[in-house]
C-alpha cells in the first residue's frame, strides 16, 4: 500500500511537472511563431515598397550564354556541319500593347506567312509571357533593314543574331551526319536541363546525335545588369561558355560524293573501309534527303513526301538496311570448308543442280546448264552454287555459322552511330527458338549460298571483306577519328583520338586465307572470272573481289528467273565487295544495288570506281573529250522517259 | 474487430499543407507535371506510413526504442564507413533497393531513446540519468555533424533537449547551460565551423556585402518575400520566383515562391496551419497519460516547429544557409516521410492514451 502511494504521488508529481513544461512550450511557440510573423511584417509590408522597386528593375539578373555547337569537318578538314549567323525576329509578349496591331504591322515589312504566325501564337499561348517567342527565323537583308527603320513603331519586337547549324554538302553526307533539331518537350525529358539552358538544338541523328556530349560544349553564365525594360545596361560577372568539341571525320568528303555519284540514281548503299584502322572512308546510302531543312523544324508535307517517297531517302540503308549477303559469302564458306577438313582439291560435278539424298526437290546452280567439273578456285571464280550445297551439306551448318559470325555478321560491328541491328546468321538454335522448328538440310544449303535467312546489312559486308583483308582481324569501324577540344577560343587544343577496338581475330590458317584470296583475285584478274569484265579491265593494281546477288521473290520451282517480266522492286540485289591493293589492303568496299540484277553488273562497276578514285585519284566520270559527249545524251535519254 | 484510428484535427491540418505543397510546386517547378506526380507519390507513401504507425501502442515504442535505437546508430557509422556522398557530404546508404538517411531516423530514434532513458526513473532525472541522457544525445550528433550536415545535427540536440526540457530539467541549470552556450558561440565560429559555414553566417549579418557572390540567394530571395506585400503577386505570378533568380526555390527555399505569390496574408495563413498543428501535438502530449508518450508528443510536436522555424528564418535572411527544408512544403521525399512517421507517432499516442497503465 505504501509503495502504491508513493507511486501514485511520483506521477502525480511528475504530471504536474510535464503539464507545467508543456505550458512553457505553448509560450515559447507563440513567441517563435510571432517571431516569424513579425520578419516577415517587416520584410512585406514595413519594406514592401523597398522590395517592390527592387524586384521591379530587378538589376541583377542571370543569363545563361549558350555554347558554340562543335563543328564537324571531314579526314582532309572540309566543313560538313558548320554554325552560321543569321537573325531572327523575335518577340516578347509583356511589352506588347496589341499583338494583332503589332504582327499586321510587322506582315507588311516582313513575309510571314500565316503558319508562322500561327505558330507563333500557340507558343505565345503555351508559355508566359515574359518569355520571349520566335515570330520568324533567318530574315533576309532587305527584312533587316526595313525592320531596323520602322523599328520605333513595333515595342516589344527586336531583332536578335543567333547561330544556325548548316550542313553545307546538303543530302551527300545526310547519313552519316543526320541533323539537329530544335529541342522539344520529349526532348526535355530526357536531358539535364541545365546544360541546354539558351541552347535551342539538339542532336537527332547520325553523328550529331551520337556525338551530342562533344558538341554541346558546356553554357556559361553572365550576370548583368537590366533597368525596368529588361535592356542590359551592363556586364557585371561573366563565367564563359565552352565551345562544344570539333569533330574530325575518317569519311573523305570526295569519295563519298564521288562514291554516289557512281551509284547514279539507283537505290544503294556503299561502304568503304580502311582495313587496318578500321577508319571509314565513305558511307553512302542513296537516295539522300536534305538534312537542312530539319534543322528548323520540317513542314508537314515535305515530311510526308519524303516518309512517303518509294525509294525511302530517310532510311540509312547501309547501317540498318538487311539483305541476303548471297554469293559475296562464298570465300567464307570455302574458308570454313578447308578448317574443317573439306580437301582444297575437291572437284565437284556441277549439272546445273543439286539434289539431297531421298529428296526430289531440286536446289538450283544461277547457271542452268550447270559448269561441269568446278575446282575450289573455279566454284569461287565462276560462282558455282552445286559446289556450295555439296561442300556446306558436308561439313553442316554448325560450322558454317560460327565461322560467318567470326568475321562479324550476325553481330552489331561496334561503329560509333546509333540504331544499328545485328542482322542473322541462322542457327540450329536460333531457328529451334525463333520458328519452333528444327533446322532442315535444306537451310544449310542456302546458308551456304548466302540465301535463305542469312540477313546483313552492307556496313557488315564492309567488315567483313575488310576482316578478310586483315586476313582475319575484325577491327571495329569508325566514322570520327578525332574530337579537338578548344578552351574559350585559345589556341591550347585537346585532341583525342578515336581508334576502333580490335574485336576479333578468326581462326584460321594464314594459308587458307592465301588460297581464298588468290581465288577472290581470280574472280576480279581471271578473264573468265565473274566480275572480270566489270571490274577487273586494265587495273593498275590487284584486287579481289567477290560478286553476289541476292534473291528478293522467291522462285518457284522449274520457273525461269526472267528480269523482264518483273517489276523494278522485285528484281534482285546486286552486291560486290571487293579489296585491294591484295598485297597491301588500304581500302576495303562493300556495294549493294537495290535491285540491280546481278552482281557483277550492277554492283562491281561502282566498287571499281571507288577503288581507282581513292587509290589513283582517277575519276570514272571525269568529263574526257567525247565520253562527255556520250554522257549527256544518256542523261537526255534519261529524261525522256 | 481491428479499427484504423487517426487524429482527425492532425490529419486535417496535414492535407491542407500537402494540398499547399502540389500548388505552390506547380508554380515553383516551372509547371512540371513531374514533378507535382513524384511528390503526390511520396505523399502517398508517407500517410501510408504514418496512418500505420498510428496504430502502434506507446508501450510497444517503448519496448523497442533501445533496438532501434542502436540500428539507427549501427547505420550512422555504416554511413561513415561505406556511406554515398550526395552534394559534398556523406549522408546515404545504398541500401541495394533504396537509398536511405539514416540521420533521418534518429530524428525519431533520438527523442525516443531519450524518453527511454530519463522515464527508467522518476522525474525529475538526477544527475547520472542526466549522464545517459545526455549520451544518449550526444553521440548520434557528433556522427551526423562530421558527415557533415550541421543542420540535422542541431535538430537533433534540440529534440532531445527538448525531452530533458520536459522531464523537469531545472530552469537554474537551464540558465547556466545558455550563459555556457552563449561563451561558445565565438569559439565554434573561429575553431569549429568550417570556412564555408563562416561565410554563411557572415552573409546573413550583412547579405549586401557581396551581392553576387555568397549574398545572392538570400537577397533574392528577401526580395521575393519583400515584393510580395499583403496580397502577393498571385499563384505562377511572382516576377521573382518565375525569373529564375532564386536558386533552390522548389526545394529549401520554396518560401520565397510561396510568400511573393501569397502575399503575408497566405504567409499569415500558413503560420496559422503550422502553429495549430504544433498546439494539437502538444494538446495530445497533455492529456496523455504516460509519461514516455507525454515527453516524446511534447518533442515531437515542438521539433516540428522548430523545422518551420529555422527554414522560414533562414528564407527570409534571420538565420544563416543550413540544408532545412520547409515541413511538407518543400520538394523532396525523406524529410516527408520522417515528419509523417513522426505525426503517426503522434496519432498513436493519442488514439492509445488510456490504455497504457503504470
Amino acid at each position: 500500500m505504501a509503495a502504491d502511494q508513493i507511486e501514485l504521488k511520483d506521477y502525480l508529481r511528475e504530471t504536474n511537472l510535464i503539464h507545467s513544461r508543456l505550458i512553457a512550450l505553448v509560450v515559447l511557440l507563440g513567441i517563435l511563431a510571432l517571431i516569424l510573423i513579425a520578419r516577415v511584417w517587416y520584410l512585406q509590408i514595413y519594406n514592401n515598397e523597398r522590395f517592390e522597386l527592387l524586384s521591379k528593375d530587378n538589376r541583377v539578373r542571370l543569363v545563361p550564354v549558350p555554347p558554340v555547337r562543335g563543328q564537324i569537318f571531314d579526314r582532309n578538314g572540309k566543313v560538313l556541319a558548320e554554325n552560321i549567323p543569321i537573325f531572327t525576329l523575335e518577340i516578347l509578349p509583356q511589352d506588347v500593347e496589341d499583338m494583332n496591331e503589332l504582327l499586321d504591322g510587322l506582315s507588311k515589312i516582313i513575309e510571314v506567312s500565316p503558319s508562322d504566325i500561327s505558330k507563333f501564337k500557340s507558343q505565345v499561348r503555351s508559355h508566359r509571357k515574359f518569355e520571349t517567342q520566335v515570330l520568324k527565323i533567318n530574315l533576309s537583308e532587305q527584312e533587316l533593314a526595313r525592320f531596323s527603320v520602322n523599328r520605333h513603331r513595333f515595342r516589344g519586337a527586336k531583332v536578335q543574331a543567333r547561330l544556325q547549324r548548316s550542313y553545307p554538302y546538303a543530302g551527300e553526307m545526310a547519313h552519316v551526319l543526320g541533323y539537329v533539331g530544335r529541342i522539344n518537350q520529349r526532348d526535355k525529358e530526357g536531358i539535364d536541363l541545365k546544360a541546354y539552358k539558351g541552347t535551342d538544338y539538339i542532336g537527332r541523328r547520325g553523328i550529331e546525335a551520337r556525338y551530342e556530349d562533344h558538341l554541346l560544349g558546356q553554357v556559361g553564365v553572365e550576370q548583368v545588369e537590366a533597368n525596368a525594360h529588361g535592356q542590359i545596361i551592363r556586364t557585371l560577372d561573366r563565367k564563359p561558355p565552352v565551345s562544344g568539341d570539333d569533330i574530325y571525320l575518317n569519311i573523305d568528303v570526295e569519295l563519298q560524293i564521288k562514291a554516289r555519284e557512281y551509284l547514279g540514281d539507283r537505290r544503294g548503299s556503299v561502304i568503304a573501309i580502311e582495313p587496318e584502322s578500321g577508319e571509314v572512308l565513305a558511307f553512302v546510302s542513296n537516295p539522300v534527303y536534305d538534312p537542312n531543312k530539319f534543322v528548323n523544324g520540317i513542314d508537314h508535307r515535305s515530311y510526308n513526301a519524303l516518309r512517303e517517297d518509294v525509294n525511302r531517302p530517310l532510311v540509312n540503308r547501309t547501317i540498318s538496311g538487311r539483305y541476303a549477303p548471297g554469293s559475296t559469302i562464298k570465300g567464307l564458306v570455302s574458308m570454313a570448308g578447308l578448317e574443317h577438313g573439306w580437301n582444297p582439291n575437291t572437284n565437284i560435278t556441277c549439272p546445273g543442280f543439286f539434289r539431297l539424298k531421298g529428296n526430289s526437290h531440286r536446289y538450283r546452280c544461277w547457271k542452268r546448264s550447270g559448269h561441269g567439273v568446278t575446282s575450289m578456285l573455279e566454284s569461287i571464280m565462276f560462282s558455282c552454287d552445286v559446289y556450295y550445297y555439296q561442300l556446306s551439306n558436308t561439313i553442316g551448318i554448325d560450322k558454317i555459322s560460327a565461322f560467318l559470325k567470326d568475321f562479324g555478321l550476325g553481330s552489331k560491328t561496334g561503329i560509333d552511330l546509333k540504331g544499328e541491328p545485328s542482322g542473322l546468321v541462322p542457327s540450329r538454335e536460333w531457328k529451334r527458338q525463333q520458328r519452333g522448328v528444327s533446322w532442315y538440310p535444306g537451310d544449310t544449303l542456302n546458308t551456304g549460298i548466302g540465301q535463305g535467312d542469312v540477313l546483313v546489312t552492307p556496313l557488315q559486308l564492309g567488315v567483313m571483306t575488310a576482316t578478310l583483308a586483315n586476313r582475319g582481324k575484325r577491327v571495329e569501324p569508325r566514322i570520327v577519328g578525332r574530337l579537338e577540344h578548344s578552351l574559350n577560343g585559345d589556341t591550347e587544343e585537346d585532341v583525342s583520338y578515336l581508334k576502333g577496338a580490335e574485336v576479333g581475330q578468326v581462326n584460321a590458317s594464314d594459308q587458307n586465307f592465301q588460297t581464298i584470296i588468290e581465288a577472290m583475285t581470280a574472280v576480279v584478274k581471271h578473264p573468265r572470272g565473274t566480275a572480270h569484265r566489270a571490274a577487273g579491265l586494265n587495273a593498275e593494281y590487284t584486287m579481289a573481289g567477290k560478286t553476289g546477288t541476292a534473291q528478293v521473290v522467291g522462285i518457284a520451282q522449274g520457273a525461269e528467273y526472267d528480269a523482264s517480266i518483273l517489276n523494278d522492286f522485285q528484281k534482285d540485289h546486286a552486291l560486290f565487295v571487293s579489296f585491294a591493293p591484295v598485297e597491301k589492303p588500304k581500302i576495303a568496299v562493300a556495294v549493294i544495288v537495290e535491285n540491280g540484277g546481278s552482281g557483277s553488273g550492277a554492283a562491281a562497276p561502282v566498287a571499281r570506281k571507288v577503288t581507282d578514285f581513292y587509290l589513283l585519284g582517277k575519276d570514272a566520270n571525269a568529263p574526257v573529250e567525247d565520253e562527255a559527249l556520250n554522257q549527256t545524251t544518256a542523261v537526255v535519254g534519261l529524261g525522256d522517259d | 474487430m481491428f479499427r484504423i484510428k487517426v487524429d482527425m484535427p492532425l490529419l486535417f491540418g496535414l492535407m491542407l499543407l500537402s494540398v499547399s505543397s502540389l500548388f505552390i510546386l506547380w508554380s515553383a517547378g516551372a509547371e512540371n507535371p513531374r514533378l507535382i506526380i513524384n511528390q503526390a507519390i511520396r505523399m502517398g507513401v508517407a500517410v501510408t506510413g504514418m496512418i500505420i504507425i498510428a496504430q502502434i501502442r506507446p508501450a510497444t515504442l517503448f519496448r523497442w526504442t533501445p533496438l532501434f535505437y542502436a540500428a539507427g546508430l549501427l547505420m550512422l557509422v555504416l554511413v561513415l564507413l561505406v556511406g554515398d556522398v550526395g552534394k559534398g557530404a556523406q549522408r546515404w546508404l545504398d541500401l541495394g533497393v533504396i537509398r536511405f538517411q539514416p540521420s533521418e531516423a534518429m530524428k525519431l530514434a533520438v527523442p525516443m531513446m531519450v524518453a527511454w532513458v530519463v522515464t527508467r526513473k522518476s522525474l525529475p532525472p538526477n544527475m547520472k540519468n542526466l549522464f545517459w541522457a545526455g549520451s544518449a544525445l550526444i553521440l548520434p550528433s557528433l556522427f551526423i555533424l562530421v558527415q557533415p550536415d550541421l543542420g540535422t545535427a542541431l535538430l537533433i540536440i534540440m529534440s532531445g533537449a527538448l525531452i530533458i526540457f520536459l522531464a523537469g530539467f531545472a530552469w537554474r541549470h537551464i540558465a547556466i547551460l545558455s550563459v555556457l552556450a552563449l561563451a561558445f558561440i565565438p569559439i565554434a565560429y573561429y575553431f569549429i565551423l568550417e570556412t564555408y559555414q563562416q561565410r554563411r553566417i557572415q552573409t546573413l549579418i550583412d547579405p549586401w556585402s557581396d551581392p553576387l557572390g555568397s549574398g545572392y540567394q538570400i537577397i533574392q530571395s528577401m526580395i521575393a518575400i519583400g515584393s510580395g506585400g499583403a496580397q502577393g503577386k498571385g499563384w505562377g505570378q511572382g516576377s521573382q520566383s518565375q525569373g529564375d533568380f532564386i536558386p533552390d526555390r522548389h526545394t529549401d527555399f520554396i518560401f520565397s515562391v510561396f510568400s511573393e505569390e501569397m502575399g503575408f496574408i497566405g504567409v499569415l495563413l500558413l503560420i496559422t496551419v503550422y502553429v495549430a498543428l504544433v498546439a494539437r501535438g502538444l494538446y495530445i502530449a497533455y492529456y496523455t497519460k504516460d509519461t514516455f508518450s507525454r515527453l516524446l508528443a511534447g518533442s515531437l510536436s515542438m521539433t516540428f516547429f522548430f523545422y518551420v522555424f529555422v527554414n522560414i528564418g533562414m528564407v527570409a535572411g534571420m538565420l544563416p544557409v543550413v540544408g532545412v527544408p520547409l515541413p511538407l512544403i518543400s520538394y523532396g521525399g525523406t524529410s516527408m516521410v520522417t515528419l509523417m512517421a513522426g505525426f503517426g507517432i503522434l496519432m498513436g499516442i493519442h488514439n492509445h492514451r488510456s490504455l497504457m497503465s503504470r
